[in-house]
């Protein structure tokens, strides 16, 4: 199952997020050290974008909090968090998040976050206590990592078509997806490949017939 | 949301009329007003959120942030009593558009008995005026709201021409349940929405965001803002951040001279006008007019019969929900596309009763991953196996009229201002429980007829309000048992007049926003004769 571009910038018109650089694919590329566009702690100018370390946390991030399956994380993730951070308030707060998780990272396990293991970010997480921890934007470190990095991330995903179709519903709540998917039995044969072959790959070990429908589960 | 410091909040001078609240009944009556050349000012209470409406959509669906449309605080508190809390400030909600911010939609004509409950079954109050007399504001109101819907409903009461814009097609899952009511007899049919199935009135249609209430981010779904912007553009002028926090009358006792209010800066300010009109809903009614004592009406103003406040009713809700073994295609949108008025006009029990079909059963994967304690490939598998299957009822009970429960004011609990906070005194009764478990005797009947595994009920013993407010300020022709007149102009003051569900006598069991709306066109009209007099 692929994420794209095309996926984080519906997501981003839900939230509002339109026009400009959140629609031009090719103004993504976010900034590098050498553009001089990095602060010291990695942040940016307030002409919305954000920094590499940023991004490169936030991907590390998604890798974990989505399914396994999933591909083309780090193109949807970087389209995500740039778009969200043309409103500066949610591209500061995001970015502190990161790099706070980011020293953690360091302070625990002695290597950036986005350099550890996928199995060590997801340790990590869990030992700061971010799986349970309520989202608060303010709140404690674990709060403001699940609100502004986790709960980023999995709305990113989950509100997307593509996440949703993967959970059997192709116009999520969220999503713009229009008024005719409500009125069909099933998803139709070009949501059910976009899926992936993955999933029909999961069910051909099944003794059943499922014929390629996520809708049958 | 607007700024405080960027409107002129000072009075409107020589103002023909004076309108509190921006909601639908209010925004009906300013722009009718407006644009028949009357000079209109509209004080609301609450701000105008007039930025982008995704924000409230991300309020909503992310755990961790506030209310989308900044109820409670100090500006909002209030106390309950009874036997039933009620959540008033999740009730409503104050600002530029009214509780139709974040309103289902679903918009409704009453049934002719509900015009007539007294004569025809001996409860509650007949009102003053007939379906009849309504019926062409109905019509009216429709075109106003811009109602999808069809002529498909054999229980609807007469009409004389289709709804504006056709009806959303019935769901995936109405297909479902329309197997087990065709077996059982149960006749399904549209919902009449105030949500565009096709453009109207300079919006857009629905485009499936899913999240109806309480926002919706296309604008596909009616609000009061709509009538608020065309009321602006007659001429009328709208002040928001405007608490009205009294009515004067002059030495007569006869006329409303002014409403003062206050601003965000702290300046109170006097509107006057030739005639005043309330339309901040079945609470905030009430509150003002009890604020507005005085000498000569020591009990609050228009409250000669003792009644203000009093038999406040509001619907009940009852629900049944489920899953089966097979795809039920829920959340993709935020309304219901079938229901049934089958059961409406029974005797046994009196209480009007409509079942609705539900497109949003079960839980939604993406609110439901915000909130889970896991993620990845567990996250994955445990929104799979919530997702998919489930199917659910709802319904509309009605309350009855009862002088015990009442909305008054409580002088030991104030708000921001100093002023005392609206009191709900609301209990359910025992006629009402029998109605709600007449509800999930059939959704039961239903459920099971569909095969599935029953897994929650909302009935008589869990039941809450569906928000909407009536009954405080009722109409009847008779001065000693009613508040308004069946023009809903008070019987006390000659220019004071009330918009809105607090002057029902009985609130039926349909959403009660077309009747409001109806019933402000109306208003509008006689309104419009006092002025031009």
């Amino acid at each position: 199952m692929r994420l794209t571009r095309r996926d984080a910038i519906a997501v981003l018109a839900g939230l509002g997020v339109v026009g400009g650089g959140a629609v031009a694919v090719d103004q993504f590329d976010p900034p590098t050290a050498e553009s001089g566009e990095m602060g010291e702690t990695g942040d940016s100018g307030g002409d919305g974008s954000v920094s590499t370390t940023v991004t490169a946390t936030m991907t590390a991030a998604a890798e974990v909090v989505y399914p396994s399956q999933t591909e083309g994380v780090s193109d949807f993730v970087e389209t995500y968090v740039v778009g969200r951070a043309r409103d500066e308030s949610r591209r500061d707060a995001m970015r502190d998040a990161a790099l706070e998780l980011d020293d953690i990272a360091r302070d625990w396990y002695g290597d950036d976050f986005a350099d550890l293991s996928a199995d060590d970010r997801d340790s990590l997480l869990r030992e700061l206590g971010v799986a349970a921890a309520d989202p608060v934007a303010d709140g404690n470190v674990s709060e403001r990592i699940r609100f502004h990095v986790v709960n980023e991330l999995l709305y990113a995903f989950y509100a997307s078509p593509t996440g949703g179709r993967l959970v059997g519903i192709e116009n999520p709540i969220g999503h713009a997806g229009g008024t005719a998917s409500y009125q069909r039995a099933t998803m139709s044969k070009d949501d059910v490949e976009r899926v992936g072959h993955v999933e029909r790959v999961e069910r051909a070990g099944d003794s059943e017939d499922v014929d390629g429908s996520v809708t049958d589960e | 949301m607007s700024n405080p410091a960027q409107t002129d909040r000072t009075p409107v001078e020589d103002a023909d009329v004076c309108i509190v609240g921006a909601g639908p009944a209010g925004g009906i009556v300013a722009h009718r007003l407006a644009e028949s050349g009357a000079t209109v000012a509209v004080l609301e209470a609450g701000p105008r959120f007039d930025g982008d409406r995704q924000d409230q959509l991300e309020q909503h669906l992310r755990p961790g942030l506030d209310d989308p449309w900044d109820m409670g605080g100090p500006r909002d508190e209030f106390t309950s009593s009874g036997d039933s809390f009620y959540p008033l400030n999740a009730a409503r909600v104050k600002g530029v558009g009214g509780s139709t911010l974040h309103w289902q939609g679903m918009v409704m004509r009453l049934h002719e008995r509900d015009f007539e409950l007294d004569s025809r079954h001996g409860v509650g109050a007949d009102w003053p005026i007939s379906y009849d007399d309504l019926r062409p504001f109905y019509a009216e109101a429709e075109r106003e709201l811009g109602v999808a819907g069809a002529m498909d409903n054999p229980y609807a009461p007469p009409r004389e021409e289709p709804h504006p814009l056709p009806a959303f097609p019935p769901s995936h899952s109405d297909s479902i349940f329309a197997e087990a009511c065709e077996r059982l007899g149960i006749d399904m049919h549209s919902v009449p929405n105030a949500r565009n199935s096709e453009p109207y009135d300079g919006r857009s249609p629905c485009v499936g965001y899913g999240t109806c209430k309480p926002v919706c981010p296309s604008g596909a779904k009616y609000t009061a803002e709509s009538h608020i912007e065309k009321a602006e553009s007659a001429g009328a002028r709208v002040i928001d951040r405007a608490r009205v926090r009294r009515l004067e009358h002059d030495s007569t006792g006869e006329r409303v001279v002014a409403a003062t209010y206050t601003t965000p800066d702290g300046e109170t300010h006097r509107q006057t006008a030739d005639q005043f009109v309330l339309g901040c809903g079945g609470v905030e009614n009430v509150r003002l007019l009890l604020l507005s004592e005085s000498g000569q009406y020591p009990d609050g103003l228009a409250n000669s019969s003792g009644l203000v406040g009093r038999y406040f009713m509001d619907h009940l809700f009852a629900g049944m929900g489920g899953r089966l073994d097979r795809p039920t295609r829920q959340n993709h949108v935020g309304f219901n596309t079938s229901e049934t008025h089958q059961f409406y006009d029974d005797a046994e029990p009196v209480n009007g009763l409509k079942l609705e079909f539900l497109n949003y059963a079960g839980p939604s994967p993406v609110i439901d991953a915000l909130h889970a304690d896991t993620w990845g490939d567990d996250l994955l598998a445990q929104l799979k196996a919530n997702y998919g299957t489930h199917v659910a009822m709802g319904a509309l009970v009605e309350q009855l009229p009862d002088e015990d429960n009442y909305v008054t004011i409580d002088p030991e609990t104030t708000d921001d201002l100093g002023d005392p906070v609206p009191a709900v005194h609301w209990s359910i009764g025992d006629q009402t429980k029998a109605a709600l478990e007449r509800a999930n005797e059939i959704q039961r009947t239903v459920l099971e007829e569909l095969g599935a595994d029953v897994e929650w009920a909302v009935g008589p013993d869990n039941t809450g309000p569906a928000f909407h407010h009536m009954g405080t300020t009722r109409m009847g022709d008779d001065p000693e048992s009613s508040v308004v007149n069946a023009e809903c102009r008070t019987h006390d003051l000659e220019n004071l007049w009330i918009a809105g569900s607090s002057v029902f006598p009985t609130g039926g069991a349909m959403n009660p926003t077309l009747t409001i709306a109806a019933l402000a066109v109306r208003l509008a009209q006689s309104v419009k004769q006092r002025v031009r007099n």
